[in-house]
């Protein structure tokens, strides 16, 4: 399958074919000068196009098919991870997934919505799009990590709550809200990762905790910058200024207060390399929660409401 | 060059449709009935041929709800300033400017304390008429105060809610208040204070996804709109109609997630007894 490229990757990734390509005569031909230079090209092409991203850039970034997605975190970072089904209510949701994992032999309850790669798995998964059972299904989840004083993951990438009719006949709006109330006093320790999508209220249906950490090219917003331009300039076309004027990257939302900490991808992005990817994420999970096992849970459910109470800006 | 010339003005359309009017008649959007002003007044501004509710302020909720004279409003002053500089066809700032001009509120949303029939609460009302009710920070953190009043000074908390959902010109701002405004029910909750929630229309998205279906007990005035997706999304997405009724309050009790369906004039009565009943 062809893989996609996106415009600015472009110059990067021919340069790096390029070189894959002198590789092979390298043994015949005396070039290997020549190689090292043309990486020493490629890196610093690929810094100067990264260092410059732009919010829309990001956006698309974060949903590049081949970036990591769920299972493939936990995959990579757990070892015996049980995935557990269903929300005793209604049905299994497949846009979210969690169970039980070890994470370096620590046990740790992962819940994230799980995106597909192509139509088919797509479908399978409604292309992230939870439905009310699937955020029942995390609470369900989380419940269990507490009862059996286990902390929780939680792994944020959609582009939104399923906006259906069996969804609202299902209660969506409850469900999440639901959720919001529920993780806010859950007596074990929290981390919400934004690995991907963060879009809305489907993003923060899981995403209430005591650590917010964001990857570098995920995005999280109240909208997704297509529907802002919908909604604010009455058509599509202003993508690219509503994701700029939303200010949803990991940086601004550092700077906004709203996440604690940025986890940096890979170069070119946690799509190149999924390995490096869930390494860096894993050692920075481990630090968070050594850190916040420290912590009393009364201690930690009071700190962790006035962390949302900070949030926001106003005058009196 | 034309044969006749127009000598008088074309009909001028009445500029943008209001939601309380200003006239001494007005037409009912439910049935059509042309209603007097007094009349509409007298019956808690429903229709009464086709009990159509009209959406009115909280100025209205306030004087039909509370005992006279007992509304004691607190952060009155609380203004939104503009965090992100956000730009769309228009400056956020000059919008916030406008909609204080035009709705003569200084937010969204505004809370006090009060008595209902003697018994004192802490009571929040959304006003639609400001930015569509959206819920930035300032929203977020005058209803977090007010849950905050209710469990120091252990009163019941009531929130009318009406609202498009979260505002996007805070963005990620917006967003975080529904999980401030959550945890804070939570302690509520925790505290064993009632909390009542009445959803009137619309009442969607961000907020309907937060406090307004986390009440204690959840009631809702007839034919008002409540979900989370709104109707035109979900058009969209699926690509077919949507049913008679969908997302009404009639709708929502069927399928569990509203206690009851209250007409606004029994209002001040349901709530009266069940914070009665919760009090005893």
């Amino acid at each position: 399958m062809a893989k996609l490229v996106l415009d600015f990757e472009k110059p990067v990734i021919e340069l790096e074919q390029k070189i894959l390509e002198m590789r092979k005569y390298a043994d015949n031909l005396d070039i290997a000068d020549e190689i090292t230079k043309l990486e020493e090209r490629v890196n610093q092409l690929r810094e100067s196009i990264f260092s410059g991203l732009t919010r829309w850039q990001r956006v698309q970034l974060a949903r590049h098919p081949d970036r990591p997605y769920t299972l493939d975190y936990i995959n990579l970072m757990t070892e015996d991870f049980v995935e557990l089904h269903g929300d005793r209510y209604h049905g299994d949701d497949r846009a979210i997934v969690g169970g039980f994992g070890r994470l370096e032999g620590r046990t740790v309850m992962i819940v994230g919505q799980q995106k597909g790669r192509d139509t088919k798995s797509n479908l399978y998964r409604n292309f992230g799009m939870p439905n009310p059972e699937g955020y029942r299904k995390a609470l369900r989840l989380m419940r269990l990590a507490a009862k059996f004083k286990k902390p929780v993951i939680t792994l944020l990438d959609t582009p939104g709550a399923y906006p259906g009719i069996e969804a609202e006949e299902r209660g969506q709006a409850e469900a999440i809200a639901r959720n919001l109330f529920e993780m806010s006093h859950l007596p074990v320790p929290i981390v919400v990762v934004i690995i991907g999508e963060g879009a809305s209220g489907g993003a923060l249906g899981i995403g209430v905790g005591d650590r917010i950490l964001m990857f570098e090219n995920a995005w999280y917003s109240v909208i997704a910058p297509e529907s802002c331009s919908s909604i604010l300039w009455r058509s599509w076309d202003f993508k690219e200024q509503a994701a700029e004027a939303l200010k949803l990257s990991a940086p601004d939302l550092l700077q906004q207060g709203i996440i604690d900490r940025i986890v940096s991808e890979p170069p070119g992005g946690a799509h190149r390399n999924h390995e490096a990817a869930a390494m860096t994420l894993k050692n920075t999970l481990l630090e968070e929660l050594k850190e916040l096992g420290k912590i009393k849970p009364e201690k930690l459910v009071e700190k962790r409401v006035e962390k949302f109470c900070r949030m926001g800006a106003w005058k009196e | 060059m034309a044969w006749f010339r127009r000598s008088k003005v074309n009909i001028v359309s009445e500029g943008p449709k209001r939601d309380i009017p200003d006239g001494q008649w007005t037409k009912c959007e439910g049935c059509g009935e042309i209603i007097h002003r007094k009349q509409l007044e007298q019956s808690y501004y429903t229709c009464q041929k086709c009990r159509y509710h009209f959406r009115i302020g909280s100025k209205e909720y306030f004087n039909l709800l509370l005992d006279p004279k007992s509304f004691k409003e607190t952060d009155a002053k609380m203004r939104s300033v503009d965090p992100l500089n956000f730009v769309d066809t228009k400056r956020y700032a000059d919008r916030l400017k406008d909609s204080m001009r035009k709705s003569g509120l200084n937010e969204a949303v505004r809370t006090g304390t009060a008595k209902i029939n003697g018994i004192p609460i802490v009571i929040a009302c959304m006003d639609f008429s400001f930015i569509g009710g959206s819920m930035g920070s300032v929203v977020g953190e005058k209803v977090a105060r007010a849950i905050d009043r209710a469990l120091k000074k252990k009163t019941p908390l009531v929130i009318i809610s009406s609202t498009g959902g979260a505002r996007m010109m805070e963005a990620a701002f917006s967003l975080m208040q529904m999980a401030k405004t959550s945890a804070k029910l939570a302690q509520l909750s925790d505290a064993g204070i009632p909390y009542v929630s009445v959803l009137t229309d619309p009442t969607t998205g961000g907020v309907t996804a937060s406090y307004a279906m986390l009440g204690d007990v959840n009631i809702a005035e007839p034919g008002a709109l409540i979900g989370f997706a709104g109707p035109r999304v979900i058009r969209q997405t699926i690509g077919r109609d949507l049913p008679k009724g969908f997302q009404r309050a009639e709708f929502l009790q069927e399928k569990g997630f509203v206690d009851v369906v209250v007409h606004r004039k029994e209002l001040r009565e349901t709530i009266t007894k069940l914070l009665r009943m919760f009090q005893e």
